[in-house]
């Protein structure tokens, strides 16, 4: 990480809050939203369409879905959001890299641990459905 | 109208309850009569309660931890006493009022004592240390305080107002649920940590930004203080942990008042994910508040050594990777509820790398002290006295985190001494450490070296005699949280660890009386150049105390230690050098935003515990509107005169040089 | 490692603290002057927003556990109306690519983009939010109310935290276009958009999750 002089490297995209150096015009601006709407509906219709078509194998139907959703994701930090891996925003990107690897932390570490626990413990309404 | 709230809650049978609120209620009444009496209340207003000046909030949560301290300590002294009496006895607290008291002490020293002593010290601190004149949210950070004020006031009115939690610290369910704890104590403990929490968010995020966006020139990650580091990494912990304690009880209080099934024993409920989410936030908890004291010994230790912090960037590497690691052992809290050996032994081993980084501090902080002139201040033995105590603790932990060992020792006074081991010894002597330390550049004078250090022995010696006999006791199989027990053998060490506690009363007693005396005798301790300790960073290059816009001209850093580097320089260059030039200084205004919010606060959360939903209306509006008055104001800025800078700073520069002709 | 990254450097322009060589200037990291206090602004609320995202976290961490905990109730696939949820991501969608045009007209003082921008967004977050209400009161009067099951518990807390974080930002935006109305393009107004719109976008990053690994892999064959 190591910009010298953030105003070598000049991107059209800025990190939230750098609003640049003010030479991009309106229509470009809107450009932009535009490519990223455009891909996010994209995205958006092909998970809809997931569901319902034989395209996919059954089975992997959740993890097509997931690949979906993080892609989309990833369109709307790029063309709405404007976190890019540019110099600007190098700070933004490592906050996120740390929120992502809480959540996965979170959400992965829950799921394995509770299907431990079930496994080993019968959940409680099950014992309780078992004490009738 | 006024929902489950009537005259039957007031506690009238409990003469002990009714005899603590009303010394609580008459001490709170004469200290607002003197102020009053005495004219201060527009000063109190103007300087203190409204100052988005982030040393005097620095200060204001200190003031806080410390008064929640006395609260909290005296539930200790009253669970110590009835475990004393209580063989083969009723002892004198009856069972439904000690499980009020320990859920109370637990709540009170870690979310109100320990949280606001180290978020005080970094907010004081920290700006000072990056060369900076504020935090980066300087209103945010005063709306943070009195959060956490509203949720230590809410806690204090269940001491009188209806009842507090009896379900521990954490409020575990099924117990913490309507059916097993209909009354209002879980609602209080909820909606006081809720608010307090949002509060600690703001803190956090405050923080965060700080370190990272706003730092005085030149001062790049690596010539940061020691203190810095770990502040940006306990901030980053309470960033990303307290949402999940908010969330945990947000659906704790959607099961109790709205009839969700998240931790309930019927309808699918799962009692494990409660636990499961609570440790996810409480082991990165216990990093929030010890990271802040490993920071507070790495800045104690380098200045009374006379030295330069030993191996400064593995410790900014060690800093950081139990940053990350505190986030993968939480289980490590709930051996014992079957998830198995797979899961046991990965959390397990998880822990046991966590002893890697911490081990790494201890030795460099051994090697700081080696080889340097210790000058023994009573901050330096509050230093000492923790890395003794913590390895103890620490070493205790590792044991703990043997799955096989947590099966025996879980549950137990093992466990209670351990994480008090940690606790007191780790967290509590860093911000006693930091508290002596900073103190002349908060006031000007320093604190009583004497019974400064006699305050110390007795809490180091307190400690080791009230808890180690716990370790004892849980070996012995001795549970936590017994209101009363008949096994003979336990009793004397019971009345040991009894008299430890009220070491710790006397050491308590001794520091209130070091505040006290350190305030008479302010003219002889006073310090005028602002750097009482010969420091070796920023902080200590401004006058003590730092005027409101903290350096009259924002210092340019080009080294790790840029003060000591310049008193390097010929003695007088001080003086010699050249006057810089003065500039007008803008600075952001005061702000009552904050107690405003806390006001609305403390009466919706009222109104929740206890149905009045009207009164959780009308405050919630008020709190959105006085958000909308906030963003409507058109001044958020004062300019103080570079005249004025200029005389404040001449004044200080003056005091240097005199003391530097003294040398 | 230099200290010089990621900001842009806070350029002075009138504002700053004090007046450092311009060089220095460039190369510090003090929030001095109108960019300066942008970006921190910008970058604060980038950290609260991630702490949000770890908010959903433990709401979709819990719902991901109890997903199968129906206590003999109703699974999402005889519950789960994937046409209303189709129309609600749309409007969703939209109302991000409005707001987008919000930023913009804000950006460059175009008033009336601004405007008619931000009521359309508010428009299309109304509609996301009626027809989530009216789903909501759908599945409460059949008798699937959140006290059904730990697994509706868990779907009503997670979709419900998503509807009042949306109902929030609609109040956030109507507070937004009186200001702009009252105070104009001010500096400290367009700071407070810049973090309005970071605010919408994110809801719609988050919306996309909800959707496809609640909804769709709930119905999922």
């Amino acid at each position: 990480m190591n910009a010298g002089s953030s105003d070598d490297v000049r991107l059209d995209d800025t990190a939230p809050g750098d609003q640049g150096s003010g030479t991009i015009t309106m229509g470009r601006a809107v450009w932009g939203y535009l490519i990223g709407f455009a891909l996010a509906t994209l995205l958006s219709v092909v998970s809809f369409y997931l569901t319902r078509s034989t395209l996919v194998w059954e089975p992997s139907i959740p993890i097509a879905l997931s690949v979906l959703a993080i892609a989309q994701m990833g369109v709307h930090l790029v063309f709405f959001l404007h976190i890019t891996a540019g110099p600007d925003s190098v700070n933004n990107l490592l906050a996120l890299a740390f929120g992502v690897l809480i959540v996965m932390l979170l959400v992965f570490g829950s799921l394995w641990i509770m299907t431990h626990l079930n496994h080993n413990m019968l959940p409680m309404d099950q014992i309780m459905k078992m004490q009738r | 109208m006024w929902g489950k709230l009537s005259w039957a809650v007031i506690p009238l049978d409990q003469p002990l309850i009714l005899v603590a609120s009303t010394i609580v209620a008459v001490a709170i009444v004469s200290v607002l009569g003197w102020v009053i009496a005495r004219g201060h209340l527009p000063y109190l207003w103007k300087e203190w309660l409204t100052s988005v000046d982030h040393k005097r909030i620095g200060v204001m949560y200190v003031v806080l931890a410390l008064v929640m301290l006395l609260r909290g300590f005296s539930d200790a002294l009253l669970m110590r006493s009835q475990q004393a009496l209580a063989y083969n006895a009723p002892g004198y607290l009856t069972p439904e009022h000690y499980n009020q008291i320990f859920s109370a002490h637990g709540t009170m020293m870690i979310f109100f004592v320990a949280m606001p002593f180290v978020i005080g010290l970094m907010n004081f601190v920290v700006p000072l240390q990056l060369g900076v004149r504020d935090v980066a949210f300087p209103v945010l950070n005063s709306v943070g305080f009195w959060l956490t004020a509203t949720g230590a006031l809410l806690v204090n009115i269940s001491l009188i107002v209806g009842e507090f939690a009896r379900t521990g610290w954490l409020p575990y369910p099924p117990l913490s649920e309507l059916a097993y704890s209909p009354g209002v104590g879980v609602d209080y403990y909820l909606w006081a940590l809720q608010i307090s929490g949002i509060g600690t968010l703001l803190a956090g995020i405050n923080l965060v930004t700080t370190v990272l966006k706003v730092r005085a020139p030149g001062m790049n990650y690596l010539r940061m203080p020691m203190f810095c580091w770990t502040t940006l990494a306990s901030s980053l912990l309470m960033v990303a942990a307290f949402p999940i304690l908010t969330a945990t009880f947000a659906m704790l209080l959607l099961d109790r008042y709205l009839g969700f099934h998240f931790f309930t024993n019927e309808g699918g409920g799962n009692v494990m994910m409660f636990m499961n989410l609570i440790w996810a936030w409480g082991h990165p908890e216990v990093y929030i508040l010890i990271l802040p004291a490993f920071g507070v010994f790495s800045e104690v230790l380098s200045t009374f050594s006379g030295k330069p912090l030993f191996g400064y960037k593995s410790m900014v590497a060690a800093t950081m990777s139990i940053c990350l690691l505190s986030f993968m052992v939480w289980l490590h809290h709930f051996f014992t509820m079957g998830a198995g050996a797979d899961v046991n032994a990965v959390f397990g081993v998880a822990t046991m790398v966590i002893a890697v980084p911490t081990g790494v501090k201890v030795f460099n902080w051994l090697f700081t002290m080696y080889g340097g002139r210790i000058v023994f201040a009573t901050p330096t033995l509050w230093a000492i006295g923790f890395m003794v105590t913590f390895v103890v603790g620490g070493m205790t932990g590792v044991l703990l985190a043997v799955p096989p060992a947590d099966f025996v020792l879980h549950n137990s006074l093992f466990l209670v001494a351990h994480f008090h081991n940690v606790i007191i010894g780790g967290v509590l002597f860093g911000a006693f450490a930091g508290y002596t330390y900073w103190f002349p550049k908060a006031f000007g004078f320093r604190l009583h070296e004497g019974l400064g250090k006699a305050a110390f022995w007795f809490w180091i010696s307190g400690f080791y005699v009230a808890f180690m006999p716990l370790y004892w006791l849980g070996l012995m199989g001795m549970t936590r949280r017994l209101q009363h027990y008949d096994v003979a053998a336990w009793r004397p060490w019971l009345l040991v660890a009894a008299g430890g506690a009220v070491l710790i009363f006397i050491g308590i007693i001794l520091q209130i009386a070091q505040l006290v005396v350190s305030i008479r005798q302010r003219e002889i301790l006073r310090d005028s150049t602002g750097d009482p300790w010969n420091g070796r960073s920023l902080e200590w290059a401004t006058a003590s105390p730092p005027p409101g816009f903290n350096f009259a001209v924002l210092p340019t850093v080009g080294h790790e230690e840029p003060y000591w580097r310049g008193k390097q320089g010929p003695r007088s260059q001080a003086a010699t050098e050249a006057e810089p030039v003065y500039l007008d200084i803008e600075m952001p205004r005061n702000s009552p935003v904050g107690f405003i919010c806390a006001f609305f606060a403390t009466a919706m959360g009222f109104g929740l515990v206890w149905h009045i939903w009207w009164l959780v209306g009308i405050a919630f509006f008020c709190a959105y509107a006085t958000f909308v008055v906030l963003a409507w104001r058109d001044h958020h800025e004062d300019i103080i005169p570079a005249a004025l800078v200029a005389r404040l700073d001449r004044a200080n520069r003056q005091a240097r040089s005199m003391a530097a002709a003294r040398l | 490692m230099s200290a010089i990254q990621a900001t842009g450097g806070a350029t002075g322009d009138g504002h700053n603290l004090v007046v450092i060589p311009e060089r220095r200037a460039r190369e510090s990291q003090v929030a001095s002057g109108a960019e300066g206090t942008r970006i921190v602004v910008a970058y604060g609320f980038w950290i609260f927003l991630i702490s949000d995202i770890i908010l959903f976290a433990a709401f979709f961490a819990t719902y991901a556990v109890l997903a199968d905990s129906t206590a003999g109730g109703p699974t999402g696939r005889n519950l789960f109306d994937i046409r209303n949820v189709a129309i609600e991501t749309a409007c969703l969608l939209s109302s991000s690519l409005f707001c987008g045009l919000a930023a913009i007209g804000a950006r460059f003082a175009n008033a009336r983009l601004f405007h008619a921008s931000m009521v359309a967004t508010f428009a299309l977050g109304l509609a996301f939010l009626s027809l989530e209400a009216r789903e909501f009161s759908h599945l409460i009067a059949q008798g699937d109310g959140p006290s059904r099951s730990g697994f509706l518990s868990a779907f009503f807390a997670l979709i419900g935290c998503h509807g009042l974080h949306v109902t929030a930002g609609l109040l956030w935006l109507l507070t937004m276009m009186a200001q702009v109305v009252a105070k104009g393009f001010r500096q400290d107004v367009l700071r407070r958009l810049l973090c309005f719109s970071l605010f919408w976008h994110t809801l719609d990053i988050i919306w996309v999750a909800l959707f496809s690994l609640v909804y769709l892999v709930g119905v999922a064959p």
